[in-house]
């Protein structure tokens, strides 16, 4: 069962999350936590120091998070994003969709099920950051570079 | 009409088997209730008041008669032997069971039909104008638009899980036919003075318990970037709309705190920084989709005229075939509104017969309305007779297109578990009120509308009459509101004061429109004449 | 009386505690009293029901009556559609539920 599911290269950093309130102010933090009611573009002129952001989700039915996620990604940033809190599996894919490439749900999510939400989805209508073409850019000959 | 392509077939496959895989591990118990909900729900699986409910997506109204017979099929084979024709232009099945929704999606499949986003906190179904392609007042046909929309908001990673439900509304024309401006996004599809087409952008229209009519945010998005500004006002609505009250949180709410200029900034500002993403379909695809939408092959030289020499014949034409731009050609409605009948349903041999009749008689299509009747778009005048005796052979020849027999009702306590009162047989008795008193044909064009309860899906705060049913210490209520209207005009109707019993709402309806006929003058509707003389005479008829 | 009612997780059908199961009929109905919220968890759990309540009722003369008008439309039927509640036989059915 994962606990801490991951799809990264690199190491899982350590250093505590700390508010996006109080990041600005703490400059050794590498790591940010961001509430549904936070906003993401606070943390933009930070990038270059944060390697792991965390998304906290409630409830699952809170979506904030994934715009969240994707602004960040739009910015450039290329370190973690990690899902945190009410996570299931069936949210996973939209979620790597949005960026998110960690997830550390309250309940572990079973390996199967994890792999099939994964894998289940061919093709996408919409573009996002994940770098996967769209359906209509696939149609008309455009794959992304 | 559209045909999906491989990758449109794909994404409904793919999604059937993932409601699939939901559906097992809910019925085993890995799924709770609780986290399975949402799930059905973006399916359109709703639990109701006496089963299991399927609301099945019919994009932007438009069906073919395959479809059609499938629609039919499924009332058979997993309802009870009928559907129902909703007021957002889908269909809805009240019997159904959660062990063979995943089948029915597998079927539904099979005639590029499926269920997806017709509940939940997303983006639902995009409704459009049931006449389009065949009014001569389009500036376009809007169904391409709506089509993109489609592709656009289905599965949209980012608005899963919105504050609340999302709907969206294009057109084409001035004259709005869809109730454009009471969804939370309406699209206009528009010329500017240097001849381009672009989109005009309503956001924050609405009914339910706060109704509101939706101001323009931007008269003039050029179709380039037509998903670009979409997903811009969905951005902020999913980031600002409130989440702390279920009552307080569709955009209209938004809108409204923000007032219509801080949402537009924002809208403007996150549209800036979404235009460098490219996130927009090339322009070839819309251009691989308009002709989908292509006029069909009209034919020439058809007769104008009519044989009206049947007198039931006569007035069906009169009342329920519209104007086509095409010479010799007309829109037929059928009214799924016979005099005390159950608005907008249909048996599933009604449903597979106007399936035929559409392939027959309207090169393959129909719609269905917002106002729960189907249209058959492009029907030859020469053989109007005929398609009707088939309709008067099928209790499917009701004359009372846009009259006070023509009600739009939501289902109701009799099957929906929101509800507070039950609206059909109030809608029963009123048209049989009306027919049996003669007075339809003289009230003209009236439309009155019937809601169970606040949510409003029977969109009573739009109609000339409107209805609202209440729930009066455990007795049902019922309050009457004069004055609604969800043409380009649109207003919100008023309510008249202290509410009434089932009997006596009938009464009451009776008693303002019998106002209405004292004191009209030449060409007024019931509409025009309560605008111009107030709600006072009314009231004083109807509470003495 | 306090009834329990829920529907059937796969039919969908509206369901009334027996006192050992679920039953389709309200007069199987009894009174769960105190017990309500006990019941419910541990049948839900059991994924015998799904969104079970705990409603007031009384017994008259056809048997249980729910208090309140739509439980009375649940246990029958859509009273526009005799034909298809559990009593599609019976003209005064629909009279019941007012």
């Amino acid at each position: 069962m994962a606990e801490l599911l991951r799809f990264r290269d690199d190491e899982p950093t350590e250093s505590p999350a700390v508010t996006v309130d109080s990041f600005g102010e703490q400059s050794n933090a590498g790591a940010v936590r961001i509430e549904p009611g936070d906003d993401a573009r606070e943390l933009l002129p930070h990038l270059a120091h944060i390697n792991r952001v965390e998304v906290n989700f409630p409830s699952f039915g809170d979506g904030r998070g994934y715009s969240a996620a994707r602004i960040l990604r739009e910015a450039g940033y290329e370190g973690e994003i990690r899902a945190v809190g009410d996570v299931a599996v069936d949210q996973l894919a939209a979620m790597r969709r949005c960026g998110f490439d960690a997830f550390e749900p309250e309940k572990p999510m079973n390996d199967d099920d994890v792999k099939a939400a994964l894998e289940r989805w061919d093709n996408v209508y919409q573009k996002t950051t994940d770098g996967r073409t769209p359906i209509w850019n696939l149609r008309h000959g455009k794959a992304d570079a | 009409m559209y045909r999906y392509d491989n990758y449109d077939q794909q994404m409904v496959d793919t999604r059937v088997e993932e409601f699939r895989d939901q559906t097992r591990r809910r019925l085993s118990g890995e799924l709770s209730e609780e986290k399975f909900r949402p799930l059905r729900l973006m399916n359109g699986l709703y639990l109701q008041l006496h089963a299991y409910m399927l609301r099945v997506a019919v994009p932007y109204g438009t069906l073919s008669g395959a479809q059609m017979k499938m629609l039919g099929d499924i009332a058979d084979k997993y309802d009870r032997g009928y559907g129902h024709f909703t007021t957002r232009q889908n269909i809805q099945y009240n019997w159904i069971k959660l062990e063979d929704a995943p089948d029915i999606l597998a079927d539904l499949a099979t005639v590029e039909m499926h269920a997806i986003q017709t509940s939940g906190n997303c983006i639902r179904n995009i409704s459009s104008d049931h006449f389009a392609g065949a009014a001569a007042d389009e500036l376009v046909d809007p169904r391409p638009y709506a089509e993109l929309l489609r592709q656009w908001s289905s599965f949209h990673p980012e608005f899963t899980a919105l504050p609340r439900k999302f709907k969206i509304a294009v057109i084409a024309s001035d004259t709005d036919r869809a109730a454009m401006r009471l969804h939370d996004i309406g699209i206009q599809i528009v010329k500017n003075d240097a001849g381009e087409i672009g989109a005009a952008f309503y956001v924050g229209g609405g009914m339910g318990r706060t109704p509101m009519v939706a101001p323009c945010i931007n008269s003039f998005v050029p179709l380039d970037l037509l998903i670009t500004y979409s997903e811009a006002c969905l951005r902020v609505y999913n980031r600002y709309g409130r989440r702390d009250n279920k009552y307080k949180a569709r955009i209209k709410i938004l809108v409204h705190e923000l007032g219509k200029d801080e949402y537009t900034r924002q809208v403007e500002e996150e549209f800036a920084h979404l235009k460098a993403q490219g996130i927009e379909p090339p322009l070839a695809e819309l251009e691989r989709i308009k002709p989908y939408f292509a006029d069909p092959a009209f034919k020439s030289g058809l007769s104008d005229e009519i044989d009206r020499s049947d007198p039931d014949f006569a007035l069906w034409v009169n009342s329920n075939t519209i104007a086509h731009k095409a010479p010799g050609y007309v829109s037929a409605v059928i009214s799924l509104k016979p005099v005390g009948g159950i608005p907008g349903d249909a048996s599933a041999d009604q449903i597979r017969l106007m399936g035929d009749l559409a392939t027959e008689y309207s090169f393959d299509e129909c719609r269905v309305t917002h106002t729960q009747n189907i249209v058959l778009p492009h029907v030859e005048k020469a053989r109007l007779k005929e398609l009707f005796d088939v309709l008067d052979a099928n209790g499917l020849s009701a004359a009372n297109l846009d009259t006070i027999e023509d009600i739009i009702a939501c289902p109701g306590l009799d099957y929906c578990s929101l509800a507070n009162a039950r609206s059909i047989p109030v809608a029963q008795k009123i048209s049989q009120r009306f027919a049996s008193t003669g007075k339809t044909a003289t009230l003209g064009e009236l439309k009155l509308k019937i809601s169970g309860c606040i949510n409003a899906c029977g969109h009573h705060h739009a109609g000339h009459i409107g209805i609202l049913g209440v729930d009066k210490k455990g007795v049902e209520n019922y309050q009457l509101l004069l004055g609604g209207s969800e043409a380009a005009d649109t207003s919100l109707g008023k309510i008249t004061g202290p509410g009434f019993s089932e009997d006596g709402i009938v009464d009451a309806v009776e008693r303002a429109t019998d106002v209405y006929l004292a004191q009209r003058t030449e060409g007024e509707r019931f509409l025009d004449t309560y605008r111009r003389i107030g709600m006072d005479p009314f009231k004083e008829a109807i509470y003495g | 009386m306090k009834i329990l009612t829920g529907n059937d997780l796969k039919t969908g059908d509206v369901t009334w505690w027996d006192g050992q199961g679920w039953s389709r009929h309200v007069n199987d109905a009894v009174d769960a009293g105190e017990r309500a919220d006990e019941i419910i968890a541990r049948e839900e759990a059991l994924r015998h029901v799904i969104s079970a309540y705990a409603i007031d009722a009384t017994i008259d003369a056809n048997g249980v009556r729910p208090a309140h008008i739509k439980d009375r439309i649940r246990a029958l039927g859509p009273t526009v559609r005799p034909d298809l509640t559990l009593k599609p036989a019976d003209p005064e059915a629909g009279n019941w539920v007012i």
